[in-house]
């Protein structure tokens, strides 16, 4: 297979002197690129032809292609690019890329990663996905109808990716005679935008993927009015991410201490920015430690120099606390830690966000539990409006404020990928639901100090003669929680036990007046008594709750609030039905009938305990008994 | 300023994807199939840990029709690095009757390769295996996740993968589910060639070119690797100078005849080559979706 338009042929090489083209071959270096655009825009084709010009397709390869191109090409006789790059079966009946694939191919000059990204209108997810990754973006346009809702959508996403060098590939010139003005015109028609959208510069190429005009080589015979770069000049010539990054100051996340024995303690990261010596002065963040790089250990001996990019060990002169999690930086200039946060956030999961639900939130090797509040507003990526919301579904990006349980170290993304960009996982499916990008710190966390306390919680609970504790009563309504907890409480007293019971009811009536029964504002409910009770651990009493909570996540959430073993969930186990029998407060009837909306049970799921400390029932047990189970069951109560 | 070339991008790419699985699972394990993507795979790994040794397991998925070469090196390689082994075999397969020879690739590849992997990763309580599968490999592998989620029957859905943004990778699972890593997701055939020549990694004689007894059947130019090897009628083995790009079992893999006795010259075929990586494998064969099927049903 020969292409003689191809301006990087290296077969001669290759034949000739393979030793010479593997010394040039090794020092390339690599450029990772998305494409984006809509399904027509030839985008497919455009990738197939950068592999078949750069000699990617193999023989077999290229025979299944063609005989695919008269099967299910959309090209007549001629070869359909585009198969060569459609994936998954399904997609590939239906034409439509929906999921991220990297292709790769190499020039004289560089190694190229592309991420092929669709441009189908409910996929935000996977270009977001793909952009986060790439130094350079390619925008395809149709020339026969130039920038369009999506052209617009994808642009505001790769600047907000943070992706500096963006490239509008205006595709199918072939269809529109090669006409300068239809190319003019739709180049001022994307300055305006890119303006509004805060793209700085941008190069604009004419070309066509299936002619393959202004791909390899500058000008093509049919544009001799073009004189900017071809499309491989231009991948080949830009400033690589990775080159900015090392003029940053010194920070690596930790991953992994490595400790083979007992005279090597080794802290093992990629580094995200800068460069380190050996004797280089470091801080551990965020505790604030410092001290000196002793070795930069490596399979291949001893460094004195890394820079970002590299994988390596550090091992430092002292024996400082440090573990994953942790960043050394710079000393000079180490990163910021806080705990409350304004970000960007891409919703990415079928299920809408929960404001106030806990989530787990992965930033560089840190993960914590991150609390979202509801978005300040939500980005119309077509007009960039904003708009009001409560929440973020799928497909949609808003700005919100979030807190997480402890502090992390962080910068803000537009300064650096590693340490600005997190994602956030479920905490039950484990899913990825979100990726998000933090704008800035709301507060300087260092400078909200705990207030110490002289007489500490230790020493109230020494008082009371008692460990404190949170006993978590949950259950169906109706299922014995509020019964079965206040007498737990009577036989508490008659131990001369310092207790308190909060109860659902009873709580909504002050505290909570102002939240209602939806979702969020359930969350919210359980998230304030959670506080409650962990105040009145403080105070050193044993609290019980009767609370419906009927979401694991909710329960989990308050779990990880309290210190561990101080959080007792009790499960009463009644069945549905004779919950229903029962209805003392008439409340089922009223759900059945429909006058009462999100019952749980009824029209609102209840999610059961996996793993409860302690379970009972009210069917097998009479109330008193268990109580007494249940006290059985936190002995000793000092 | 140092500009970091594509290669230790990608060492450092790995290296990192290695550590972030042992951080962050309990129980790994590392698929070894002894090939030359597994070699650069085991040469990244000891580089991720150094100076302690790779805190996992090898875990050798053997069909009983494997090159003796290959299970050569392999007990070496082990033995060199002090590297635990656990190899996982169908015994009962020749009871079943099932061989390369009379039963058909699928159910062959099904009873066994992915079947003893299954077994294992569930006898072991493995909850992340690493495994050397590349993107640039086959269609339906460029779409592949880094970390790409199995539930507990081991089954991936291409439909269900989680995004994977930045090098932010989510290994959170649920009990008795599991994730496959591909620590070489983005290397080309070519990198790893350049990756073996470059770091002077050991790799099964296989891949050099040297006189070998051969037959040549439906296409496929096999090498008669031991006296189980059936002949057919009129077949007679014929010494030519071949080697592998790819390594399965003997009677399943084709080789390509070949001068190329070192590793430059190795790499100069495969650039000049018109013939991609997986074809000399006749289990690839059949409709083009056909290896996404297999992913699906938990082959690598």
């Amino acid at each position: 297979m020969t292409n003689p338009d191809s301006s990087f042929q290296v077969d001669s090489l290759i034949a000739e002197d393979i030793d010479a083209y593997l010394d040039q071959h090794q020092h390339k270096s690599l450029l990772r690129f998305i494409t984006c655009g809509s399904v027509d825009d030839g985008k497919s084709t455009l990738i197939g032809r950068l592999l078949y010009d750069s000699k990617m397709i193999f023989e077999d390869q290229l025979a299944a292609l063609e005989s695919d191109s008269k099967k299910v090409g959309t090209q007549g006789e001629e070869i359909d690019f585009a198969l060569l790059v459609d994936g998954l079966a399904a997609e590939r009946e239906q034409g439509i890329t929906i999921d991220v694939a990297y292709r790769f191919f190499t020039t004289e000059k560089r190694k190229f990663i592309v991420a092929d990204t669709p441009g189908h209108e409910q996929y935000t997810r996977n270009m977001v996905t793909g952009a986060s990754t790439a130094d350079l973006a390619v925008i395809l346009v149709d020339a026969r109808k130039g920038v369009l809702v999506q052209t617009r959508r994808h642009s505001y996403l790769v600047h907000l990716l943070g992706i500096k060098h963006v490239v509008l590939a205006v595709n199918k010139m072939d269809l529109v005679d090669y006409d300068q003005a239809t190319f003019d015109a739709i180049v001022d028609d994307y300055s305006a935008f890119a303006e509004e959208v805060g793209i700085e510069s941008f190069t604009a190429i004419p070309l066509s993927g299936f002619k393959g005009d202004n791909i390899t080589a500058s000008p093509s015979a049919n544009t001799p009015w073009y004189s900017g770069p071809a499309l491989i000049d231009h991948l080949e010539s830009v400033d690589l991410a990775s080159a900015a990054a090392q003029e940053r100051s010194f920070s690596m996340p930790v991953q992994w201490v490595n400790r083979p024995n007992l005279d090597f303690r080794g802290f093992a990261g990629l580094i995200a920015s800068g460069t380190v010596k050996t004797g280089d002065p470091v801080r551990i963040v965020p505790a604030g430690k410092t001290s000196k790089v002793k070795s930069i250990a490596t399979f291949d001996g001893e460094l004195e120099e890394a820079v970002a990019g590299q994988s390596v060990t550090l091992t430092l002169e002292d024996e400082v606390d440090c573990s994953r999690g942790d960043v050394i930086a710079a000393a000079g200039d180490p990163p910021e830690a806080s705990d409350q946060f304004c970000s960007t956030i891409v919703w990415m999961d079928e299920t809408a966000m929960k404001p106030g639900r806990g989530y787990w939130l992965k930033i560089g090797s840190q993960m914590v539990t991150a609390t979202i509040q509801s978005p300040k507003y939500e980005i119309d990526v077509n007009s960039l409006d904003h708009l009001a919301a409560k929440t973020l579904e799928l497909n949609s990006i808003g700005v919100a404020e979030f807190a997480t349980d402890r502090s992390i170290t962080f910068e803000p993304y537009a300064k650096s990928r590693e340490l600005g960009g997190f994602i956030l996982i479920d905490k039950f499916t484990n899913a990825t639901v979100a990726a998000g990008m933090i704008e800035f710190s709301l507060r300087r966390a260092q400078n909200v100090h705990w207030q110490p306390t002289t007489i500490t919680r230790d020493d109230h609970a020494a008082m009371k003669n008692q460990k404190p504790r949170v006993l978590w009563f949950t259950g169906l309504s109706g299922s014995g929680k509020s019964t079965i907890a206040n007498e737990v409480e009577k036989q508490l007293a008659l131990m001369n036990r310092h207790t308190f019971l909060l109860d659902g009811d009873n709580v909504r009536h002050g505290l909570n007046k102002d939240l209602g029964f939806t979702e969020t504002d359930r969350i919210e409910n359980i998230r304030r008594i959670g506080e409650v009770a962990k105040l009145m651990t403080d105070a050193g009493l044993i609290v019980l709750t009767a609370f419906i909570s009927p979401f694991r996540a909710e329960r989990h959430m308050v779990r990880e609030m309290l210190s561990e073993s101080e959080f007792i969930e009790v499960f009463v186990d009644t069945p549905l039905e004779i919950a229903e029998q029962r209805d003392v407060k008439g409340l089922y009837k009223k759900a059945r009938s429909g006058e009462l909306k999100n019952f749980t049970g009824i029209d609102s799921p209840y999610e059961a305990p996996e793993n409860a400390e302690i379970t009972v029932n009210t069917v097998d047990m009479t109330p008193v008994e268990a109580a007494e189970y249940i006290i059985s069951q936190i002995l000793p109560l000092k | 300023m140092r500009n970091l070339t594509h290669l230790e991008r990608l060492e450092a790419e790995s290296i990192h994807i290695f550590r972030e699985v042992v951080a962050e699972a309990e129980n790994p394990v590392m698929l070894y199939s002894v090939g030359k993507d597994s070699s650069v795979m085991l040469h990244l790994a000891r580089k991720a840990f150094y100076p302690s040794p790779p805190p996992f397991p090898m875990l050798h998925v053997a069909s009983g029709w494997d090159f003796q070469a290959l299970l050569d090196h392999r007990d070496k390689t082990v033995k060199e690095y002090g590297l635990e082994l656990i190899v996982a075999q169908n015994k009962d397969a020749e009871e079943q009757g099932i061989n390369p020879f009379d039963t058909g690739s699928a159910l062959y590849s099904q009873a066994q390769l992915t079947d003893p992997l299954k077994r294992a990763l569930t006898e072991h309580g493995f909850d992340a295996a690493f495994g050397g599968g590349r993107r640039d490999e086959e269609k339906a592998r460029a779409k592949e996740r880094v970390f790409s989620f199995r539930t507990a029957s081991h089954r991936w859905d291409p439909k269900n993968q989680r995004p994977e943004l930045w090098n932010l990778y989510n290994a959170k699972k649920n009990k008795d589910e599991s994730i496959r890593v591909f620590p070489i997701s983005n290397w080309t055939e070519l990198d790893i060639w350049q990756y073996i020549a470059l770091e002077k990694i050991d790799i099964v004689p296989l891949y050099l070119s040297q006189k070998r007894p051969t037959v040549i059947r439906d296409g496929l130019t096999l090498v008669v690797d031991d006296d189980r090897f059936r002949l057919e009628d009129g077949e007679e083995p014929v010494e030519r100078s071949v080697r592998f790009r790819t390594l399965g079992c003997y009677p399943l893999t084709g080789a390509t005849e070949s001068d190329a006795t070192d590793m430059s010259k190795i790499i100069q075929e495969m650039l000049l080559a018109t013939g991609s990586e997986r074809q000399g494998r006749a289990i690839d064969k059949g409709q083009s979706a056909s290896m996404e099927d297999k992913k699906a049903e938990g082959y690598f």
